[in-house]
């Protein structure tokens, strides 16, 4: 190695280390914020935080299957027994009736500060015979036990009250005193966990625990076939991590593998192929390093798009190695560089358009194909010449090339169905243009069809919720909080009445504002005023007023005593429920209240129009959790046509100043357009449902499929046969082909659009280039 | 509603205990197979519940249906209009607009209670003796049957429970509750189709 190889080596040997070091001190994720947007509006901010913290994100469902109803139940319980005592679980229910006495004491205790029925009017002479006369009737009924024991401390009946207000819900079924599914064939558990819904690590070890613990309670049962079934946000996310790690592996191996392999067929040549790889290796860590530094995290699925990036990237190697081999490396820099630069430049151009996206994992995909892109160029141009030194012997390829010559001169037989195909294509997609591209977000997730199904049914038996409405208030201190809730409360309410919606949850239900407390205080009367009203209201009565003390010691005793605070909950259930709805923030307090439709059954929908008209003017946000989903989504699909519009409209810009001519434009450019309108027609003839990253793909066939493009307009317009350049060139589509086409093995969605579409379009770009390619001279 | 789920077994347990019509023999195989033959049918019924806590009974009135073998309606018109439905292992209360559904196998002790009505109505000796020791006397035509829990935690909720009536057709239900209350149903046929 002469001293400016060496240099050169050793600049970019400094390079790699550091880069290294800040891969090695990078953070990586695999989780949702791949898909949440980097620049939320408020509504949106509600929905990543409920998918990042909230109490739904951390629910976990779990089925028993196998065995008997009773075996079943065994394991529930003792599942339920080792788990609740486990830190890592906030609440672990299945069905058992657990004491409910820390409940019942707290509602007890402050009926009169919790009651909404407390007003100055119920302790009037008229409201206590009324309320008075409505218990007495209600000890007719077949729930009179559970009143009476009441009925002397309680006579207005603020416990019955209090009770009727908490809404039951949908319940599941239950088998031998423990949940079941509707059918009977398995115990259901509803588990949630402390760590958050973005913890993916604490939902793993979750996971793990949970599946410990049934081994050990399955075990004990000493029969074969009892299984878990067990799904859940953080189910999806532990899932969807695992399955992004394997394919990253996975994918970089098989691609780097195959590459290898061609490399080394080509170049026959240990030296040289490692010298090949240098830039591919370059760019690759140039990504993650430029994502590190610009994103802080570094998403999986962008590690998983490097078996791409290694495809693309090793391509101005085998230019350089294939085409400098009769002209040494300063002939090369000459005659073709220009065109190596215009080829990266575009690549460049095209995934730079994705920088801008809101869509923070397409802006980091575009960020590390760009990245990497350029460092491999960068690489190739100033690094290799000096290590490959002049005397790099090759295979001679000349052969090869004048076969392909020939075989292009015979593809021109191809034009006239070349471009009728493309034509019938375009036609194709015209009549299909409106379900052509897929609404929902969901394809983009990793969830298979069958989990989705596992999910779905344990959801059913469980009728788990999924909180798809939402209303927020903000309070910049608890009791704020808590006073806008009540105010939304208010207007809920009147919703409710007229069935608009089934009902919602307030943790002012169970801590309501101090201002609410002492106003129900103010409502109650002092002994003497309660014990004279109470005689004159009891006198035909056959609860006789003499009886009531109890109720005039504890009427007293709610207007002395202190409003109930959070610590107050504590040690009851109500307390969970409170916490998990009042949210401490640093800019102040929010309060979720979660909505349920009207009337019973799964798919129920609730007029969004009614419920912002009714909480118009007052500062409450109702969010649509499914809405906000499909509005977020149509956001990105349309920023990322107009992305791709503009990337597409900057390459062309590129392209049309470089070479000059109109006619050379359309000639690069028609391959192109052709290769998109056939790859979108072939993968909706398929059945493929269309998604942006599909359309991400056809910004990247344009982008990569370039090269070739411009390869071709150099060779229609040379002035001697360049039979190296087009061995080169086929040696690099095919390398890009596998690049690209190894994401289509993959199970991430993402990368499989990615994949399907530009592994195809790549080849596709060449084969259409060289069909329509002019013959030499023929352009002129 | 998630937060609140927790809270079921409050009111379901609450709930639970509630007074239940059933129907009873001279020898208990023979009252048993005269209850089975009973296919169901509607009735009105009073219902006096005497509380210690109230200077006067409460009376409630109404009609129910049974329909054999675990089918039970009981619809109270006075003084308060309110629907329990008793269905295979579900408990239906509707009043005032709410309606609450309690699944019993979740709650065997209520369970238990419930079998002592289902138990008599259907006939269903094996089911009775699971849970209470029977004691009849009288005769065919006017027959008494006294249910005791042989269960501690049933025996917590009622003290005794004694069904009359004749052949197969029950007549009056009593409560002795573990309390000392008390409720008395009195049930008459509405012509049996």
């Amino acid at each position: 190695m002469n001293r400016p190889a060496l240099r050169a080596f050793a600049i970019w040997l400094l390079a790699m280390l550091a880069g290294a070091a800040i891969v090695v001190n990078s953070r990586f994720a695999a989780d949702m914020s791949f898909f949440l947007p980097a620049k939320p509006t408020a509504e949106q901010q509600v929905l990543v935080d409920q998918i990042k913290e909230g109490v739904v994100s951390r629910l976990l469902m779990v089925g028993i299957a196998g065995g008997d109803s009773s075996q079943r139940a065994r394991v529930s319980r003792a599942l339920r027994q080792q788990l609740a005592v486990d830190r890592q679980f906030v609440s672990v229910q299945n069905g058992e009736t657990a004491s409910i006495a820390a409940e019942r004491d707290v509602l007890l205790k402050y009926r009169y500060l919790l009651s909404p029925a407390v007003e100055p009017a119920r302790f009037s002479v008229d409201g206590l015979r009324t309320a008075i006369a409505d218990s007495v009737d209600r000890l007719t009924s077949p729930a009179a036990m559970l009143l009476k024991p009441y009925l002397t401390s309680d006579p207005t009946g603020e416990l019955y009250a209090l009770l009727s207000r908490l809404d039951a819900g949908a319940q599941p079924e239950s088998r031998d005193g423990v949940w079941s599914s509707r059918d009977g064939k398995r115990a259901m558990l509803l588990i949630q966990t402390r760590a958050l819904g973005s913890d993916t690590d604490g939902q793993f070890a979750a996971i793990q625990t949970i599946e410990r613990a049934f081994a050990e309670a399955a075990g004990g049962e000493k029969v074969d076939g009892l299984s878990l079934q067990l799904s859940g946000p953080g189910r999806f996310a532990v899932q969807a991590r695992a399955t992004i790690q394997g394919d990253v592996t996975r994918l970089s191996l098989i691609s780097t593998l195959a590459i290898v392999a061609v490399l080394f067929a080509v170049y026959r040549s240990l030296r040289l192929m490692t010298l090949g790889l240098m830039p591919v290796l370059s760019g690759a860590l140039a990504g993650v390093v430029a994502v590190s530094l610009v994103h802080g995290t570094v998403f999986g699925i962008t590690v998983g798009f490097g078996s791409a990036l290694i495809g693309e990237a090793v391509d101005y190697s085998i230019y350089y190695f294939v085409q400098s081999g009769r002209l040494g490396a300063a002939g090369w820099r000459e005659r073709f560089w220009p065109t190596v630069r215009l080829g990266v430049m575009t690549s460049i151009f095209g995934f730079g358009a994705l920088l801008f996206s809101g869509f923070p994992g397409l802006s980091q995909l575009g960020l590390y194909s760009l990245a990497g892109v350029f460092t491999a160029a960068l690489v190739t141009r100033y690094l290799l010449p000096p290590l490959a030194g002049e005397a790099h012997r090759l295979p001679d390829l000349s052969h090869f090339g004048r076969r392909l010559e020939q075989a292009i001169a015979a593809l021109a037989a191809l034009r006239l169905p070349a471009l009728l195909l493309t034509v019938a294509s375009l036609g194709y997609l015209a009549s299909e243009r409106s379900e052509l591209w897929h609404p929902n977000i969901s394809l983009l997730s990793t969830v298979t069809a069958a989990e989705a199904e596992v999910d779905a049914g344990l959801r059913a038996d469980l009728a788990a919720p999924d909180s798809r409405y939402l209303v927020v208030v903000h309070g910049r201190d608890r009791e704020a909080a808590l006073q806008a809730a009540e105010q939304a409360g208010a207007a809920l309410d009147a919703l409710v009445a007229e069935g608009v919606i089934g009902g919602y949850d307030s943790p002012a239900c169970f801590l309501p504002s101090i201002a609410t407390q002492v106003a129900r205080q103010a409502s109650l009367p002092d002994a003497d005023t309660l014990r004279q009203r109470l005689a004159e209201a009891q006198v035909d009565s056959p609860l006789a007023a003499g009886k009531l003390t109890p109720f005039i010691e504890a009427v007293q005793a709610a207007r002395d005593g202190s409003p109930l605070t959070r610590a107050g909950l504590e040690g009851s259930a109500l307390a969970l429920v409170v916490d998990s709805l009042l949210i401490e923030r640093p800019q102040g307090w929010s309060i979720l209240l979660p909505l349920r439709p009207a009337g019973a059954g799964a798919a129920l929908e609730i007029p969004s129009v009614r419920v912002r008209e009714a909480l118009a003017g007052r500062d409450a946000l109702f969010i649509d959790m499914k809405g906000e989903f499909d509005t977020l989504y149509a956001s990105y699909m349309q920023e990322a046509m107009q992305l791709s519009l503009a990337g597409l409209l900057a390459i062309v810009l590129l392209l049309g100043a470089t070479l000059r001519s109109l006619r050379r434009l359309a000639a690069v450019m028609l391959p192109l357009v052709a290769a998109v309108v056939m790859v979108i027609a072939g993968l909706h003839a398929q059945g493929q449902s269309l998604h942006l990253l599909h359309l991400v793909g056809m910004l990247l066939i344009v982008a990569v499929g370039s090269n070739y493009a411009l390869f071709f307009d150099r060779l229609a317009h040379a002035d001697q046969p360049e039979p190296s350049t087009l061995a080169s060139m086929a040696v690099a589509n095919l390398t890009t082909a596998i690049g690209f086409g190894t994401l289509a093995l993959s199970k991430v969605p993402v990368l499989n659009a990615i994949g399907v579409t530009v592994g195809p379009g790549a080849i596709l770009a060449l084969l259409l280039s060289a069909i329509f390619v002019r013959g030499r001279g023929q352009g002129r | 509603m998630t937060h609140l789920r927790f809270l079921q077994p409050l009111f379901a347990a609450l709930l639970l205990a509630c007074s239940l019509p059933a129907l009873a023999a001279y020898d208990i195989g023979q009252l048993m197979n005269d209850l089975s033959r009973n296919k169901g049918g509607r009735a009105k019924f009073v219902e006096k519940k005497f509380l210690a806590v109230l200077d006067k009974p409460l009376v409630a009135t109404g009609e129910m249906t049974y329909t054999a073998p675990d089918r039970l309606e009981k619809r109270t018109m006075t003084p308060k209009p309110e629907t329990m439905l008793l269905e295979k292992d579900s408990l239906t209360l509707e009043r005032e607009k709410q309606k609450l559904t309690i699944n019993l196998a979740s709650q065997p002790e209520a369970l238990a209670f419930i079998d002592s009505i289902r138990g008599t109505l259907s006939g269903n000796r094996a089911a009775l003796e699971r849970n209470y020791g029977l004691h009849l006397s009288g005769s065919a035509e006017k027959w008494t049957l006294t249910l005791l829990p042989s269960d501690q935690k049933i025996a917590s909720l009622v003290q005794r429970i004694t069904v009359s009536g004749n052949r197969g057709q029950v007549r009056q239900i009593e409560y002795l509750q573990a309390d000392g209350d008390r409720s008395l149903l009195a049930i008459e046929p509405v012509t049996t189709p």
